[in-house]
């Protein structure tokens, strides 16, 4: 960076209003929109019913003219394709979040007992209650979140929140909720034992209209509040003690932050199941592009996971369209190899340290 | 800007570390605190920043107790630099000092061009003009000592509190610090109340000196009253010879040995 001020300064003079924002944000805003949009095209118009991207637009100024590709784009590939992109930014943002909180970069959604309580939730209600529905399936998913990230947080608390106590806590009760699951698993009936392992992989397979409207409606709440926090993150990410001393209200922060993160990672694994790497790796790639600071991070970090899980379920639809693999799997086969080319750099670079 | 306490009395848990302390920091001044390993020093400068609870007693800024204070307004007026902190990844020099403006923003009003200004000054204050673009992971240790530093300078208190600034720097890069406190000082007013480990260096900066010994005030005063080879024997249960310093005349401590040596043990083995 050769230019002498890293951000832009946005100020409305009369409203003693100002924000500031880092130079590289708009540049990679714009580019991961474009490239989510390109995604989302591919993801509407390839496959078994193939069609050109005309015939795309045609259909969304005028549902009523071709009534088979009205349906496929309608109640199939449309609803799928946005609650992959909204499930993905969710997964994205609270994992920068999360990794803010912790000053760990090895944390995110699935570390901090989000995935594991929720899929416990939910594969409890599948083996006791053959047949659910999946709204039911959602709302018990995002409760078992909640509840579990409540009791981490409770148990993690000794005098205060430590961010090192929420993530042992937190692979504790992974640890706890995983056998749990299991366990739930292995004595439940072979149908519903095979809802359960697709819903742990995570799937955006058959979700339609009614799923994406609650999750949209946790991410209008819990994003915008996550953003407008990028502040406390920022004073939260230099130790609790300078936090204090530059006037932050540490708990209070730390508290807020916890819970939006919370409800976006749970509001995505109550629709979608437990999409691994997705929450761990978009942070990372964000971070590399824009820098540390959290009012643009987050966002940036919410549009990486877009792309990532809408560009992954477009693959596991379009290549994979005969044993309708969960996109989830695509995410880990594509998460996993990054995350330990992470692991290697990170041990090359803290070596070269002075 | 006066910073005292009163009756403080400072725990960890069941463990007393400090009991029933008054204590008054000159205004305007350098104050440091010494004292051996576990004196409770690092404790009282959390206190005073209101890191630390305190179990009885009240800490004061200018006649008001801060714990009646918000955060914002005792940030505005009083920085702490903690030991040793550790920078967040991916940060430069200069988005880590914009943090300095916390105390100075709301949701609303995140970066004004005052905090812009200031964040100016405080790089410019600090010499990091030619690294203000640099990852902060990238700098030596002295440099970065210098970007804490300028967080400080950035929230711009008028009391700044440091513990052990010096600490894992060099003998040069020590007295850079140093130096640039005292310009501080000096040249803004700003009220500088640290913890030192090295005693000559206390008593060369320091324009009062407050000597803590377990858990209580020892003495208190300008460094050229306080230490004194009594002083070193009932503090640091050290045997010491006491001179003024050959350049600029402040006390120099010579240590000796422990209680009761009457020569250093290098002479001791050569005669």
């Amino acid at each position: 960076m050769t230019s002498p001020h890293p951000w832009f300064a946005l100020r409305l003079p009369g409203l003693r209003a100002s924000w500031r924002l880092d130079r590289r944000v708009p540049r990679a805003v714009g580019l991961l929109i474009l490239l989510g949009a390109i995604a989302t095209v591919i993801h509407l118009t390839q496959g078994d019913y193939a069609m050109a991207p005309p015939a795309l637009l045609e259909t969304l100024m005028d549902p009523g003219g071709d009534r088979d590709r009205a349906f496929v784009l309608g109640v199939l590939r449309l609803p799928r394709a946005l609650v992959a992109v909204a499930v993905g930014a969710a997964l994205g943002a609270s994992g920068a979040i999360l990794q803010g909180i912790t000053r760990n970069p090895l944390a995110g959604p699935g570390i901090l007992g989000i995935n594991g309580g929720a899929s416990l939730a939910a594969i409890a209600a599948i083996a006791a209650w053959p047949g659910v529905g999946a709204a039911q399936l959602s709302l018990v998913a995002f409760g078992g979140g909640l509840v579990t990230a409540l009791v981490i947080y409770l148990l993690s608390w000794q005098g205060g929140s430590s961010p090192t106590g929420l993530i042992l806590m937190g692979i504790g009760i992974t640890a706890l909720a995983n056998a749990v699951t299991s366990f739930a698993i292995a004595f439940s009936d072979i149908y519903a034992a095979n809802q359960a392992m697709v819903w742990l992989v995570g799937s955006v397979y058959g979700r339609g209209w009614e799923q994406l409207g609650p999750l949209v409606g946790w991410m209008a709440i819990f994003g915008p509040l996550a953003c407008l926090l990028g502040r406390e993150l920022d004073v939260l990410a230099l130790g609790d003690d300078l936090a204090q001393g530059l006037g932050s209200r540490v708990e209070r922060g730390r508290g807020l932050l916890l819970l939006c993160a919370v409800a976006l990672a749970a509001a995505a694994v109550a629709t979608a199941g437990a999409i691994g790497f997705v929450g761990l790796m978009a942070p990372h790639l964000a971070r590399r592009w824009v820098g540390a600071s959290h009012g643009g991070l987050i966002p940036v970090a919410a549009l990486v996971g877009a792309c990532t899980v809408v560009g992954a379920d477009a693959i596991s639809r379009i290549w994979f369209a005969a044993v309708e693999l969960p996109c989830g799997i695509v995410t880990a086969a594509i998460g996993a190899p990054y995350f330990l080319w992470l692991l290697r750099c990170q041990g090359s670079q803290s070596g070269d340290r002075p | 800007m006066t910073l005292s306490t009163q009756n403080l009395t400072l725990t960890y848990g069941d463990r007393a570390i400090l009991q029933n302390i008054d204590l008054a920091f000159p205004p305007g001044k350098i104050s440091v605190l010494v004292g051996p390993n576990g004196c409770g020093k690092s404790t009282l400068l959390r206190a005073l920043a209101r890191l630390l609870k305190p179990k009885a007693g009240v800490v004061y800024l200018d006649g008001q107790a801060i714990a009646k204070l918000s955060p914002q307004e005792l940030a505005r007026r009083q920085g702490i630099l903690p030991q040793s902190p550790t920078a967040p990844e991916g940060l430069t020099v200069r988005d880590l000092v914009a943090q300095g403006r916390y105390p100075h923003q709301t949701w609303w009003r995140q970066w004004s061009a005052e905090d812009e200004h200031w964040v100016e000054t405080a790089i410019a204050l600090t010499h990091l003009e030619s690294l203000a673009h640099r990852d902060v992971a990238t700098l030596s240790g002295g440099q970065r000592q210098r970007a804490w530093i300028a967080i400080l300078l950035a929230q711009n208190p008028s009391t700044l509190l440091l513990d052990e600034p010096t600490t894992y720097l060099d003998l040069a890069h020590q007295l850079e610090i140093l130096d640039l406190l005292r310009d501080l000082n000096r040249r803004l007013g700003k009220t500088i109340i640290m913890v030192l480990h090295d005693l000559n260096q206390a008593c060369r900066y320091g324009d009062w000196m407050t000597v803590l010994r377990s858990g209580q005030i020892y003495a208190s005063g300008p460094p050229q009253t306080t230490v004194t080879e009594t002083m070193m024997r009932d503090v640091f249960a050290l045997e010491s010879h006491i001179m003024a310093d050959p350049v600029l005349g402040m006390p120099l401590c010579i240590p000796i040995g422990p209680l009761g040596t009457t020569a250093p043990a290098v002479g001791r083995t050569r005669g």
